[in-house]
C-alpha cells in the first residue's frame, strides 16, 4: 500500500469542500482513536473515525467516495460528545454522505431493482433520496 | 528642565527591523529635530560596540536624554539604561522607542508605512522623554527570614538549602506530616528507587535543623507586607493532642473505635479518628479530626444543646486511659503565630482529578482507580503490602488495563495541557505490577508515549523487553461492568480494529491539577494564577521561579506539573533567587511608583479601591491618599481611575502620555 502526497492537503478541494460542509476543523485532530473506541457502530465500519481524519489530513478524499463508513454511522454523535478538541464527527459524516451523494455514486436505477414490487414504497423512496442522481 | 541634546538610537535589529523600515530614512528625519542632537543607527544595539556607541555618544554630545528604537522594553530597556549610568546619565532618561513587536513584525508587508510609523513612534517617545525625572531607586530594609508554604519535596529542598546557607526558614505544611505527594509513591521512575527510603533522610534533617522552624497541620492566614518584609499569619489547627507530650507510640491508634477514609492512603485504607499519617511522619505527632471523634462530636453536640446531658458522663475516651504521656487533652488548642519573613517560597504541589469525573471511563466503581491511588496499592508501605488487590473485593487482580491521557489534551472535558508524568508513571506502574504478580498481564492504552527525560525512554523498552507490558495505540471509549470483570472497549488506531477486553482493574491516569485551596491562598499573597491553578511565573523561558510581586517565589509542580527531577532543580533555584536577595543589607527597588500630590488630592479612595498590592492609604488626619512606596508595583490602576489626577505614576504622567497620543494620533 502506498499513498503519495502531491499537494498540500490544506489546499486540497475536496478536503475544503468537506469543511466548508460540516464547518469543522478537520485539521484538529490528534488521532487519539476516542472516536472509534466510543463509537457503537465501528466495528461494522470498513474505516474507522478516525482514519477517516486521518484520511483527510493526508488530502486523500478517494477512498472516503466509495466508504461505507457514512452510511453505517448512526449519527448517536458520541464521537461529538467525547472529542477532546470539540470535532462535530456526526457532522463531518454527514458531509461526506453529502458529497458522495453529489458524486452519483453508486446510485439507484429503479428500473433495475427487482425486488420493487415487493419492497416497501417507503424504502424504495429513501432509496431515491440517497442514491438516485 | 526640558532636554535639548537628546540621543536617538535606532536598531537594525540583523533583517528583523532594517528588512522592513528603512532605519537610514528614520535616522535622517528624525535627525531635523532641533531637541535631537544625533541620530544614529547600528546593526545590534544589545551587542557590547552597540551599548559603546550610546555610552560614547552620551559624553561626546553631552547628552541629557537618550531614545533607544529596538524592540520591546520587556526585553533590553534595563541593558540601555545600565549603559546610560555607566556614561553618567541618570538611567531614567533613557526610554525605549519599540519599533520591532511595534511596527517592524506587524507591517511586514508595507515597509513604506512602517517606516512612517517607526518615525512616528520615536517622536512620541521623544515628546514623553522630554518630561522624565531623573529618579533614585528606593531602598528598603530586608528581614534575614524566608518562609516556604508546602512541605512537599519542593518545600523540603528549599527549606535545606535556605537553612544551610544559614538564613533561618519557617515551612509551613498543612498535611500532619511533611512528605506530600512523594512520599505516597510506590517507587520513582525511572531508577526505580523508593521514596519513602530517598526522602526520609530529608525529612529528618528538616525536622533536627537549628534554622528550620516547622509547622505542620497549619495553614496561611493571611499575609501582608513587601519584598523583604513580609508579615504572615499562620494558623495552627486544632490537634486536641499536647505535641510537646506526644511519643507517636500509636497506642491511640490501636483503641479508638471511629473510622475514617484515609487521605494518606487516597482512600484506599481506613484510619483511626486519632491518628498519625503514617509510620515515618515527621513529625511523628497523633491528631484527632474532630469529625469523627466520638468524644468531640458529643461535645459539639452538648454545646450546641441538640443533647442535654443529665449528669457528668465520660464519652469513649479510649484513647486517654492508654496515654502514657497523659498527651490528649481534648481542648481546641487551635492558635494564630505571626512571623516576619524577607521571602517567601510557594511550593504546593498538585493533586490528580478524581475519578469519578470521568463515569464513562468506569470512575464510579471500585476497582477503577487513579493512579496515585495505585500507587499506594503498589507502595511496600501501603495498605496492601506492596501486592495490589481489589479494592471491592481484597482479590489480587490478574489482568490490569492502564488508561492514558484521562481528561489531559481534552480541552472539552479536562484540561488542554499534557500532564507530563502520567506516561512515565503507568510505565512505572505497569512494570512494578508485573513484578509483584508475575503471572498477571498488563494493558496500556496510550495515544503518544512521552518519554523525554534522562533514561526514560530506556525505561519505556524495558517495561516492554523485560516485563511484557502491552502498549495498545489508541484511546478507551468506555469502560463498564460485566460480571464482577470490566470491559474495555477501546480501539487500535495502528491497525485500525476496534478492540474489546475484559479486565480485572483499571487504573486511570487523570489530569494533574493544582493543589486544592491554591487560589485563596494566591489571593493572600497578591499572586496570579491560571484557569487550572498552576501559579504565574514572570516569564515562562527566563524566569520562571518567580512572581510579579517581589520577593514571592515559585518552586516545584505549584508553578506546572512536573518530575522529582525538575521540582527539586526548582526548588534549589528558588531557594537560590530567595537567597540572592536575602543576602543583600538592602533591597533596591525601581521608583517608577505612584506619586500623591496632596494639594489636588481630595481623598475620594477610589484609587485605594483599586489598588491590587495594598499600597494606597487615606491619611484621615489630612484627608489625601499616602503611597507606600515599598509595596506599590506602578501598575498605574490608581492613576487611571483618579477623578482629579492627582495620583500619578512617575515618569508616566498624564501630559506626557497626551503628548505621545497627540503625536501617534496626528494626521499627516
Amino acid at each position: 500500500m502506498k499513498y503519495t502526497i502531491k499537494e498540500d492537503p490544506h489546499k486540497n478541494e475536496d478536503v475544503q469542500e468537506i469543511m466548508a460542509i460540516s464547518g469543522q476543523n478537520i485539521f484538529s485532530c490528534f488521532q487519539c482513536g476516542r472516536c472509534s473506541s466510543s463509537c457503537p457502530m465501528a466495528e461494522f465500519m470498513d474505516i474507522l473515525p478516525n482514519q477517516v481524519f486521518m484520511l483527510l489530513q493526508e488530502g486523500n478524499v478517494e477512498p472516503l467516495m466509495t466508504a461505507k463508513t457514512p452510511w453505517i454511522c448512526a449519527a448517536c454523535f458520541t464521537c461529538t460528545v467525547r472529542c477532546p478538541v470539540g470535532l462535530d464527527l456526526a457532522a463531518v459524516m454527514e458531509a461526506i454522505r453529502e458529497k458522495q451523494l453529489r458524486k452519483n455514486y453508486d446510485y439507484v436505477d429503479p428500473y433495475k431493482v427487482e425486488e420493487r414490487d415487493i419492497l416497501p414504497p417507503i424504502a424504495m423512496v429513501s432509496n431515491f433520496r440517497k442514491f438516485t442522481p | 528642565m526640558v532636554m535639548k541634546r537628546i540621543g536617538v538610537f535606532i536598531c537594525h535589529c540583523g533583517r528583523n527591523i532594517a528588512g522592513t523600515v528603512d532605519v537610514k530614512k528614520v535616522a535622517e528625519e528624525i535627525g531635523k529635530r532641533e531637541d535631537v542632537a544625533i541620530a544614529t543607527t547600528y546593526v545590534f544595539m544589545c551587542s557590547e560596540p552597540g551599548q559603546k556607541l550610546i555610552e560614547d555618544s552620551i559624553k561626546k554630545y553631552d547628552l541629557d536624554g537618550v531614545v533607544v528604537a529596538n524592540c520591546s522594553p520587556t526585553l533590553h530597556e534595563r541593558t540601555m539604561r545600565n549603559a546610560a549610568a555607566r556614561a553618567g546619565l541618570n538611567p531614567y532618561r533613557v526610554e525605549i522607542a519599540n519599533i520591532r513587536e511595534q511596527c517592524s513584525w506587524p507591517h511586514e508587508n508595507e515597509p513604506e508605512k512602517a517606516t512612517d510609523k517607526a518615525i512616528r513612534i520615536i517622536n512620541a517617545t521623544i515628546e514623553k522623554l522630554k518630561a522624565n525625572a531623573s529618579l533614585e531607586p528606593i531602598e528598603v530594609p530586608v528581614i534575614r527570614r524566608a518562609l516556604v508554604i508546602g512541605g512537599g519535596v519542593a518545600g523540603i529542598q528549599a527549606a535545606l538549602d535556605l537553612a544551610d546557607s544559614g538564613i533561618e526558614t519557617i515551612l509551613v505544611e498543612r498535611e500532619p506530616s511533611i512528605g506530600g505527594n512523594m512520599f505516597r509513591l510506590s517507587e520513582t521512575f525511572p531508577t526505580l528507587d523508593c521514596p519513602q527510603c530517598i526522602l526520609t533522610p530529608k525529612m529528618n534533617d528538616v525536622a533536627n535543623h537549628p534554622n528550620i522552624k516547622l509547622y505542620t497541620y497549619s495553614e496561611i492566614e493571611d499575609v501582608s507586607g513587601y519584598m523583604g518584609n513580609f508579615k504572615v499569619k499562620i494558623k495552627k489547627k486544632a490537634t486536641y493532642v499536647d505535641w510537646d507530650k506526644c511519643t507517636g507510640c500509636g497506642e491511640c491508634m490501636k483503641v479508638c473505635p471511629a473510622y475514617a477514609l484515609s487521605e494518606y492512603d487516597f482512600g484506599m485504607a481506613k484510619r483511626k479518628a486519632i491518628y498519625i499519617q503514617n509510620e515515618q511522619a515527621v513529625p511523628l505527632k497523633a491528631v484527632i479530626d474532630e469529625n469523627k471523634c466520638i468524644k468531640l462530636q458529643f461535645d459539639k453536640k452538648v454545646r450546641e444543646g441538640k443533647i442535654k446531658p443529665k449528669k457528668h458522663v465520660r464519652i469513649c475516651e479510649k484513647c486517654v486511659d492508654v496515654c502514657d504521656a497523659q498527651a490528649i487533652h481534648f481542648k481546641n488548642n487551635e492558635e494564630i503565630i505571626e512571623e516576619e519573613v524577607g521571602a517567601i517560597i510557594v511550593a504546593t504541589g498538585f493533586e490528580v482529578m478524581p475519578a469519578e469525573k470521568f463515569p464513562e471511563l468506569g470512575g464510579h466503581y471500585p476497582d477503577v482507580v487513579t493512579a496515585l491511588q495505585f500507587e499506594r496499592l503498589l507502595a511496600p508501605s501501603g495498605p496492601t503490602n506492596g501486592i495490589p488487590r481489589r479494592p471491592s473485593d481484597g482479590k489480587i487482580p490478574k489482568r490490569i488495563a492502564f488508561i492514558h491521557c484521562v481528561g489531559s489534551r481534552d480541552p472539552e472535558h479536562g484540561v488542554p495541557y499534557c500532564s507530563r508524568i502520567c506516561c512515565m508513571y503507568l510505565i512505572k506502574q505497569a512494570t512494578l505490577y508485573r513484578h509483584a504478580v508475575p503471572d498477571g498481564e498488563a494493558y496500556a492504552f496510550y495515544i503518544d508515549i512521552r518519554s523525554n527525560g534522562k533514561g526514560y525512554e530506556e525505561f519505556y523498552e524495558r517495561s516492554k523487553e523485560e516485563y511484557g507490558v502491552v502498549y495498545i495505540r489508541g484511546k478507551v471509549g468506555k469502560v463498564y461492568k460485566v460480571g464482577d470483570k470490566y470491559r474495555v472497549q477501546a480501539v487500535d488506531t495502528l491497525t485500525g480494529r476496534v478492540i474489546e477486553m475484559d479486565v480485572d482493574m483499571v487504573v486511570l491516569a487523570t489530569a494533574a491539577v493544582a493543589s486544592k485551596g491554591i487560589k485563596e491562598l494566591a489571593k493572600k499573597l497578591r499572586i496570579p494564577y491560571d484557569e487550572w491553578g498552576w501559579l504565574k511565573e514572570v516569564h515562562l523561558k527566563l524566569r520562571p521561579l518567580e512572581t510579579p510581586v517581589a520577593g514571592i517565589f515559585i518552586a516545584g509542580t505549584a508553578q506546572f506539573i512536573k518530575d522529582i527531577t525538575d521540582t527539586v532543580s526548582e526548588a534549589s533555584g528558588a531557594a537560590a533567587k530567595a537567597m540572592a536577595m536575602l543576602s543583600k543589607p538592602k533591597l533596591e527597588k525601581e521608583p517608577l511608583l505612584a506619586k500623591v500630590d496632596p494639594e489636588i488630592c481630595a481623598g475620594c479612595g477610589r484609587c485605594k479601591e483599586v489598588c491590587p498590592y495594598g499600597a494606597i492609604d487615606i491619611d484621615p488626619r489630612r484627608h489625601v491618599a499616602v503611597v507606600n512606596e515599598a509595596l506599590c508595583e506602578g501598575c498605574g490602576a490608581c492613576s487611571a481611575n483618579c477623578p482629579t489626577t492627582a495620583i500619578q505614576v512617575v515618569n508616566f504622567k498624564k501630559p506626557q502620555i497626551i503628548n505621545m497620543v497627540d503625536v501617534l494620533a496626528e494626521v499627516f
